[in-house]
């Protein structure tokens, strides 16, 4: 069994007050809520980190006849699973944020968009939106939650595929602009958000945006909730403060022996020993030196692991889930693997992974969307730390 | 007026429209960025990434097809790092292409190998993909020939086939590196829904999607002293043809199109436009027909509005689409057809060669021909009526292999009987031009007057308008006829088969009450087929149109029934409209197709 560890106890704190959060928060105007959110410094749990405030006030500008709030459940980040038990401990939390939200946009309805595997949670959930919908009635929101069940793929937890897989077509990411706040599903404006961030807007609405922003560092405020897995005698979700260093991290959490720490799975950075002093976990910003992870996946590796096949894996994963749509990332992330092995075998020079680098970095600037953007990260981060385990 | 939003491009200002992408405003200001999977005709897609550029101050770099400009936008097109990645996206598509451009049906015609000659990316690029691939060739189809190899995955037969088309024949399959563009569950092309129209071809920038050329056989039986060959030549050929021999669109070449045939060898150069004439009248008569079993009989059975049948690709559209349908669908051949099931019987006797021993060959605009030209039921002569249909650009290849100076020939006439035409068969190529054409012959034969237009141009049916209707009053009628009088008869011309979809569905549902329906699969009609010249865009298609009318405009005879060599043909061997022996040759049956 895996442990769960809970440093913080924002999140999973299992508080039957929803009726209360909801009818203050709907008591307070739009603007309020809004400001309550934005002086929070909340951002996206999902990936991109966006300020969360700031995407609901300007899907509330954006005209349309139609908005939607969708809730993200897609977590297709190998050996994550935060998102799936917020859901099924702490769904009302979740929700609130959702009613709240549609609120402030002029919403009526509003998804779960749930990760295909994830199917055994629709009963329960089911139950949990039926009492929420007799909550909604009750304050008379108009409002309705409906769960959508996902296609399966990892790219379709990327917000335009996700659109799209909804809409009956194939899950392939849209060009942006325009973005969802202007132009999302059924191409009406849409609040889309992760699972997480809903849940921690609860906790803004409850307890206060100072009491969050408390939390963490600048421009990475609050708590997070990570996955810990690799070489770690305690594998699980655990939910932290923004702003701990690295080297805190692997102390609490490594096995003695750690070596490396990819931060954020296959689409985030590997950290090697030598920066773990000066790491710290938050957002990408000039106090922490690297991004966030997309979905809170924290992987240590000891001494034991060959960076060579971490990368490997990586890469397969990248083949095989890329939409397949773009240039760069379709045709780029073979190359980028066929390119480490031909290298690794000899048949090519080890001066060729500099141009793997170079087209890494074309990737990211050219890609269509978040994933072959990011191949680079985990791409120019062990090879440039590990590089001999590239040739050798 | 719109909202002018300012910008500036390599340092050049312009101001253009809100919405306006950074490809379209740079194109105003001559400055061309490269393109692969963007086309006028379809919505953005945004994939291929080519005609990325940099805007000042941003990181990530801009698919400018897909990015619409913003105040104060300070856009790069060939800056050291827009041509860094340029470069390395290209050499990635190469990767994983066949690049045999040599033995390429699309060698110098194709748009891949056009931004290679451009950015010359030399041998040692990344890793060949190709021998990985297990790639395939679908060449089961009598009109389309699909190599997975030439596939740069742009998705624009995919974004042709179901936007213009709604047909879906095409779809993305697979993800990743796995990703292709499939068929439902991977069939031959020619198990599915697809119509043959071609128009997909017409869109693929690669030798991905190519018309089965039947140029070598055509040479073989010009070859062979055994054999006399007739080959007829569709409406559209020759306001296109010039296109692919360097001249402008618009062109009217026909005069040089027909010395060319001679040059090449053809024994009869006949046209189609004949045969064009022909299906007015038996289409007509058909119609006649219907609405007095309607209107006159009160027979419940019979079926209107009635639709034209002379575009294979709507033919096949509706037995796959609308199998209910089928007894709508006018019962005349298409003129191809009727020209074939002729040459094999009337000409052959005329001229006095065994039918066994001709070779039936025409040139269409078409890839959907290829198709008709093979159904089973296109043996009225009692030998395949059609043996190779080429389009508008295998004749161009021909033309050149012939080492023919095109532009330099002198005019040349048809050979007669089944070549002299109305301006009624002309317009045959133009969206709308069966309609016209129609209602010339079928207002008159009711009336005895010409139909009520300046000119007898009829504007309402003419025009790039998706769907289109217009209705005409008969009033004091020829005696026969008197059942007619005061009726509005009421058409609708609808063009490409999303459009032709729309109207389908509006008849299904009852909610139209046309008597008589034009649909032609393509877009702007045959004059925007599937088999002619490249490149194809709005533009090229109304200049082509406007040749058409300006050629229809040109002829002597406008009217189908006053071509005196259909006059002669029924003076001789038809008898008359719908008779007997129209039956047996000129009329056929419908089959009903799977939807998938
Ligand atoms: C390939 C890819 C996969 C993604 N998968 C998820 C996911 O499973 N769950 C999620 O919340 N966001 C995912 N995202 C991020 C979403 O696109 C989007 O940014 C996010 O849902 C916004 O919510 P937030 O602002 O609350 O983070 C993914 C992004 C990419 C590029
Ligand atoms: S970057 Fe990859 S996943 Fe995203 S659109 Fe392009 S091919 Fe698809
Ligand atoms: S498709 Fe184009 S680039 Fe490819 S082999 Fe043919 S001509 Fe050459
Ligand atoms: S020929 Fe026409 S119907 Fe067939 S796949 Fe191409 S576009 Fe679709
Ligand atoms: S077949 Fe042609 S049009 Fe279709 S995706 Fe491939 S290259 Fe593009
Ligand atoms: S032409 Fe712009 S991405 Fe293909």
């Amino acid at each position: 069994m895996n442990k769960s560890l809970k440093r913080l106890d924002l999140i999973f704190k299992n508080e039957h007050d929803a009726e209360t959060i909801l009818s203050k928060s709907l008591s307070r105007t739009n603007e309020e809520l809004i400001e309550d959110l934005i002086s929070s410094g909340l951002k996206g749990r999902g990936g991109a980190g966006f300020p969360t405030g700031l995407k609901w006030k300007l899907t509330a500008e954006a005209k349309g006849e139609n908005k939607y709030v969708i809730c993200n459940a897609d977590e297709g980040e190998p050996g994550t699973f935060k998102d799936r038990e917020i859901l099924s401990s702490v769904p009302h939390k979740v929700m609130t944020g959702m009613a709240i939200c549609a609120r402030i946009i002029g919403s009526l309805k509003g998804f779960i968009y749930l990760r295909g595997e994830y199917k055994f949670l629709v009963p329960k959930l089911n139950k949990a939106i039926d009492e929420f919908h007799a909550l909604l009635d009750k304050l008379k929101l108009p409002f309705r939650i409906e769960i959508f069940l996902g296609c399966g793929a990892y790219i379709c937890g990327e917000e335009t595929a996700l659109f799209e897989s909804m809409e009956g077509h194939r899950g392939e990411p849209r060009n942006k602009p325009p973005y969802p706040t202007d132009a999302g599903y059924l191409g009406g404006p849409t609040v889309i958000n992760n699972v997480e961030t809903l849940a921690h807007t609860y906790s803004i609405f409850k307890y206060g945006p100072e009491k969050f922003r408390d939390l963490g560092v600048k421009d990475s405020r609050g708590s997070k909730v990570f996955s810990v897995s690799g070489d770690t005698p305690i594998p699980g979700i655990y939910e932290l403060e923004f702003g701990m260093t690295l080297q805190k991290f692997v102390d609490d959490f490594g096995d003695g022996d750690a070596k490396a720490v990819q931060v954020g799975g296959a689409a985030g950075f590997c950290v090697p020993r030598k920066r773990f002093e000066n790491t710290k976990i938050g957002y990408k910003g000039k106090l922490t030196g690297i991004s966030l992870p997309t979905g809170g996946s924290m992987m240590i590796f000891n001494s034991s692991r060959s960076m060579y096949n971490v990368l490997h894996n990586y890469l397969d994963f990248f083949v095989e889930e890329s939409c397949g749509q773009c240039t760069p990332c379709r045709v780029g992330t073979q190359q980028l693997l066929l390119g480490i092995e031909a290298v690794k075998r000899g048949d090519k020079p080890s001066g060729y992974l500099d141009e793997l680098l170079s087209l890494a970095e074309t990737m990211r600037i050219t890609a269509k969307c978040g994933l072959g953007q990011s191949v680079a990260n985990s791409f120019s981060s062990i090879v440039e730390n590990f590089r001999e385990e590239m040739i050798y | 007026m719109k909202e002018k939003i300012n910008l500036k491009i390599d340092n050049l200002s312009v101001s253009v429209d809100a919405g306006t992408t950074i490809l379209d405003a740079a194109k105003m200001i001559n400055v061309r960025i490269p393109t692969l999977c963007h086309h006028e005709d379809l919505c953005v897609a945004g994939n291929c990434r080519v005609c990325v550029v940099e805007q000042s101050g941003a990181d990530r770099l801009l698919p400018a097809c897909a990015t619409p400009v913003s105040e104060g936008m300070e856009i790069y097109t060939n800056s050291l790092k827009v041509r860094t990645a340029r470069k390395q996206i290209i050499e990635l598509l190469i990767s994983e292409h066949r690049a045999e451009c040599t033995t390429c049906y699309k060698n110098g015609n194709c748009e891949l190998q056009a931004l290679t000659t451009e950015y010359i990316v030399g041998e040692n690029g990344y890793i060949p993909l190709v021998p990985l691939k297990g790639y395939t060739v679908d060449e089961f189809s009598p009109s389309i020939i699909k190599d997975d190899s030439k596939c740069i995955r742009c998705q624009r037969c995919v974004r042709t086939c179901d936007q213009i088309q709604s047909v879906g024949a095409l779809t993305v399959a697979h993800k990743g590196g796995e990703m292709k563009v499939s068929t439902f569950f991977d069939k031959p092309i020619y198990e599915v829904v697809c119509t043959n129209c071609g128009q997909c071809v017409n869109r693929c920038p690669t030798g991905a999607l190519t018309e089965k050329a039947y140029i070598n056989e055509v040479w073989d039986a010009i070859y062979d002293p055994e054999k006399f060959v007739v080959v007829q030549t569709a409406p559209a050929v020759r306001i296109a043809l010039g296109e692919a021999l360097d001249m402008e669109p618009g062109e009217i070449v026909t005069g040089k199109m027909v010395a060319a045939l001679r040059r090449i060898g053809f024994n009869s150069v006949l046209d189609t436009d004949f045969s064009a004439d022909l299906t007015i009248i038996e289409e007509g008569n058909e119609l006649l027909q219907r609405l007095k079993k309607a209107l006159k009989d009160k027979d419940p059975n019979v079926k209107l509005p009635m639709t034209t049948s002379c575009s294979p690709g709507w033919v096949k559209f509706i037995e796959h689409t609308f199998p209910n349908f089928l007894e709508h669908v006018s019962t005349a051949k298409s003129p191809q057809q009727m020209f074939g099931a002729l040459a094999k019987t009337f000409y052959a006797n005329k001229i006095g060669v065994d039918p066994e021993k001709m070779v039936s060959v025409s040139v269409m605009l078409c890839t959907a021909k290829k198709f008709e030209a093979n159904r089973p039921e296109m043996r009225a002569s009692g030998y395949q009526d059609v043996d190779y249909v080429v389009t508008t650009r295998e004749l161009a290849l021909m033309v050149k292999q012939a080492g023919i100076d095109f532009g330099s020939l002198p005019d040349d006439d048809y050979d007669s009987i089944m070549g002299e035409s109305s301006g009624a068969g002309v317009i045959f190529g133009a969206t709308g031009g069966v309609m016209e054409a129609a209602l010339r012959t079928v207002y008159e034969v009711v009336t005895g007057r010409e139909v009520p237009f300046d000119g007898l141009n009829i504007m309402p049916v003419r025009g790039m308008e998706n769907v289109r209707e217009a209705s005409i009053k008969i009033e004091d009628p020829l005696p026969e006829w008197d059942f007619l009088d005061g009726v509005e008869v009421k058409t609708c011309v609808a063009h490409g088969l999303s459009n032709a979809k729309k109207v389908m569905e509006s008849v299904r549902d009852g909610k139209a009450d046309y008597h008589f329906i034009e649909i032609m699969a393509c877009p702007g009609g045959c004059l925007g087929g599937g088999g002619q010249p490249l490149p194809t865009s709005p533009e090229i298609r109304q200049k082509r149109a406007e040749a058409i009318y300006r050629e229809d405009a040109g002829k002597k005879i406008r009217k189908s029934h006053e071509n005196p060599e259909i006059i002669q043909l029924y003076d001789e061997f038809l008898i008359e409209p719908l008779g007997h022996k129209s039956h047996e040759l000129l009329h056929t049956t419908y089959t009903t197709r799977e939807r998938y």
